[in-house]
């Protein structure tokens, strides 16, 4: 079998689940009474009629993409992170923390080092279920989830009392719970509208990824504790140690996802900035096949879904959870395609099939 | 001190409701080997049903009692249905259950939150179900006020616990199901239909996660709104293996969860100030502590609890 028909093999399976979740989504739609046409025309081509709109897109893809790949890291190496969303809250708690602590420092300093504190943030909170996972067994899915709601009740816990901004402090209930406006120096820099310069740190870490799971031996060590940990750890690997790491990484990777959406777009803290990127990341990951390369059209298309699906309510009439439903959809047919497609009996019959046809043709 | 603990106990009982139904679902799912990550959506189809039949009938307004048991019937439908609907994507196609379970809570919550801003709007409130004071039974002091004093649906939930016993030790579909959980292909070479055992198992669990929505929706918050679940879903699941998947274990987990869960109200209204979130987080930190300690030995949970089975493979 050639490596172009494996690969046209896995965007078939893309394109199933992006037609799957098309028709399921235009049956919740025509449920309610929608008109169908408009709503994916909203939500998919009026976001890329104008270089504003594109902007908006970018911006969310820039955070996908970088949760995506963390994903990735914890998926190769046999672990489901769906804790990103916690990931990226604590992430997001470290960064303007050390914001708040120190800002007159010059930005060289100050802008890395706040980088590096959301990045052990998310690393703590991916180590936990990690470690749960290699020393006790603990399903990572049911850990991470029931981490996701600690690390939201902690953060609006942080936003309402050592975080909130002193202008909002006299206002009691009735003030907004957010952290004041963070001091210049840890801007990072926008390009044009709100873009900003995450989407280069984006692009950068994709490469990274990609040498890191598949160019070293730690990235093969993981990736072989993934695919089969017994006969990883007969060929002397320490899974147990892999599998946490690929789990701080991943958790590393959300919460810097977060210091980037607080340095780039909102530079304060405040509820709604995580905005359900943790869970979206799962699904890009998977629609991009778990692979760096994959990813980025992926996290494109997915920023594509979410800002187009906020145009939906005032244009179109239709509930921005529409977008959640197509996701969902589209989890389930990946993995399930994956499944049907994967059997090597099929593949090899498809194979042999289309050379019978090459042949006859010459 | 006593009256305390009666109020205590008189308000886990009722709101302990949907955790107890959620998780015996869960617990005949898990049982036939499949892993039901997907209850939360369930769980969050059923309630917006649930909520929205006696919603349209009455308008918010009173309506005939009829109607919010129309409701949990097309919650338990919709539940089954969508149980079903997992049970081709994990028996039939044998996608792995975890991430897939992901997918039908999204699909689920996603659908939900959708059709709920169409047909209903914003926050809306329905009567609910009246309470049921049992003749005699709750004028015994202490006793009658903590457990005959409540709504009809609370009876029938905890009538369902000994009835799930029975049902998966006593009956000949028990034992099939907890044979297909545990040597699927012991059971298939003494002629038992795997996958429509666990098809059964997941359309009944799915029927459950349902009415434990609905009965979130109609008797506990009479509303339903994004957060209604709140991960409601995935404590069932984390509650099945702190019971050891077995029914009456799994109650009195789901009461000390729910004890967990109202421990924000309890300490209020002793008038003890607690920062608020540091309550909620109660539950979910149980679970993470509960899950750490019964996860490394579990001699009890069915052996094939996530493994698909397929006839033409040897394992």
């Amino acid at each position: 079998m050639t490596r172009s028909f494996r690969i046209a093999f896995k965007v078939a399976v893309m394109l199933i689940a992006a037609v799957s979740a098309v028709l399921i989504a235009s049956i919740i739609l025509w449920m309610i009474g929608a008109d169908v046409g408009a709503t994916f025309y909203t939500i998919c081509v009026v976001p890329l009629t104008n270089s504003l709109h594109l902007t908006e897109v970018l911006i969310r893809a820039i955070p996908l993409c970088v949760i995506a790949l963390g994903i990735t890291v914890a998926y190769r190496s046999g672990i489901i992170n769906i804790g990103a969303e916690g990931q990226m809250s604590i992430g997001i708690l470290a960064f303007t923390g050390v914001a708040l602590a120190f800002p007159d420092v010059p930005r060289p300093l100050l802008l890395p080092t706040a980088f590096i504190a959301a990045v052990i943030g998310g690393g703590l909170w991916g180590f936990i279920p990690g470690i749960l996972k290699a020393r006790l067994n603990v399903s990572e899915l049911l850990s991470t989830v029931m981490l996701n709601y600690i690390a939201a009740q902690f953060y609006s816990l942080c936003l309402r009392t050592i975080y909130l901004d002193p202008a909002e402090q006299g206002l009691g209930a009735a003030g907004t719970p957010q952290s004041m406006r963070l001091s210049e120096n840890v801007w990072l820099d926008r390009i044009s509208g709100r873009l900003h310069y995450g989407i280069v740190i984006a692009l950068v870490l994709a490469v990274l990824i990609y040498f890191l799971v598949w160019k070293t031996t730690i990235g093969f060590r993981m990736r072989a504790s993934g695919s089969e940990a017994r006969a990883a750890r007969y060929g002397g690997i320490n899974v147990a140690f892999y599998v946490t790491l690929a789990m701080v990484i991943s958790g590393a990777f959300s919460g810097l996802a977060g210091g980037i959406e607080i340095a780039g777009v909102h530079r304060r803290a405040i509820e709604g900035v995580t905005n359900n990127y943790g869970f979206s990341g799962v699904v890009v990951a998977l629609f991009g096949g778990l692979h760096p390369f994959g990813i980025l059209p992926a996290s494109f298309f997915f920023g594509l879904l979410i800002y187009g699906a906020t145009l939906a309510p005032s244009r179109v009439g239709v509930p921005a959870n529409i977008v959640q439903v197509m996701q969902g959809v589209i989890i389930i047919v990946i993995v399930t395609a994956q499944m049907v497609l994967s059997n090597a009996y099929l593949q090899d019959r498809l194979w042999r099939k289309l050379q019978g046809m090459r042949k006859k043709e010459a | 001190m006593i009256e305390m603990l009666v109020n205590m106990l008189s308000m886990c009982i009722p709101f302990s409701v949907a955790l107890l139904l959620a998780s015996l679902g869960e617990m005949f799912n898990q049982r036939a080997g499949v892993f039901n990550l997907g209850c939360e959506g369930m769980m969050a189809m059923g309630a917006f049903i649930g909520m929205l039949i006696p919603f349209s009938a009455g308008g918010g307004g009173a309506v005939s009692q009829w109607y919010n048991v129309l409701g949990f019937i097309a919650a338990g439908v919709l539940g089954a249905f969508l149980g079903l609907f997992f049970g081709v994507v994990t028996v039939t196609f044998r996608a792995p259950q975890g991430i897939a379970g992901i997918g039908l809570q999204m699909f689920g919550v996603g659908t939900a939150g959708t059709l709920f801003r169409h047909f209903v709007g914003g926050t809306q409130s329905i009567p609910g179900i009246p309470d049921i004071s049992i003749p005699f039974l709750s004028s015994i002091p202490f006793l009658g006020d903590v457990f005959f004093s409540h709504n009809g649906a609370v009876y029938l939930a905890y009538l369902f616990v000994p009835l799930a016993w029975y049902i998966l030790f006593k009956t000949p579909w028990g034992l099939k199901v907890r044979a297909v959980g545990t040597n699927p292909r012991a059971a298939d070479s003494m002629g038992i239909n795997v996958s429509r055992t666990r098809y059964e198992a997941l359309m009944l669990g799915g029927a459950l996660a349902g009415l434990a929505g609905a009965y979130l929706s109609i008797a506990q918050a009479k509303m339903f709104s994004d957060t209604l679940i709140s991960g409601r879903g995935f404590i069932a699941v984390a509650l099945v293996y702190f019971g050891h998947w077995h029914p009456l274990q799994i109650m009195g987990g789901a009461l000390l969860f729910t004890f967990a869960q109202t421990f924000q109200t309890q300490i209020q209204s002793m008038g003890i100030s607690f920062p608020y979130e540091l309550a909620v987080m109660l539950p979910y930190i149980l679970v993470i502590v509960v899950l750490s300690f019964t996860s490394r030995n579990q001699t009890t949970a069915p052996t094939a609890l996530g493994k698909p089975f397929n006839r033409e493979i040897r394992t």
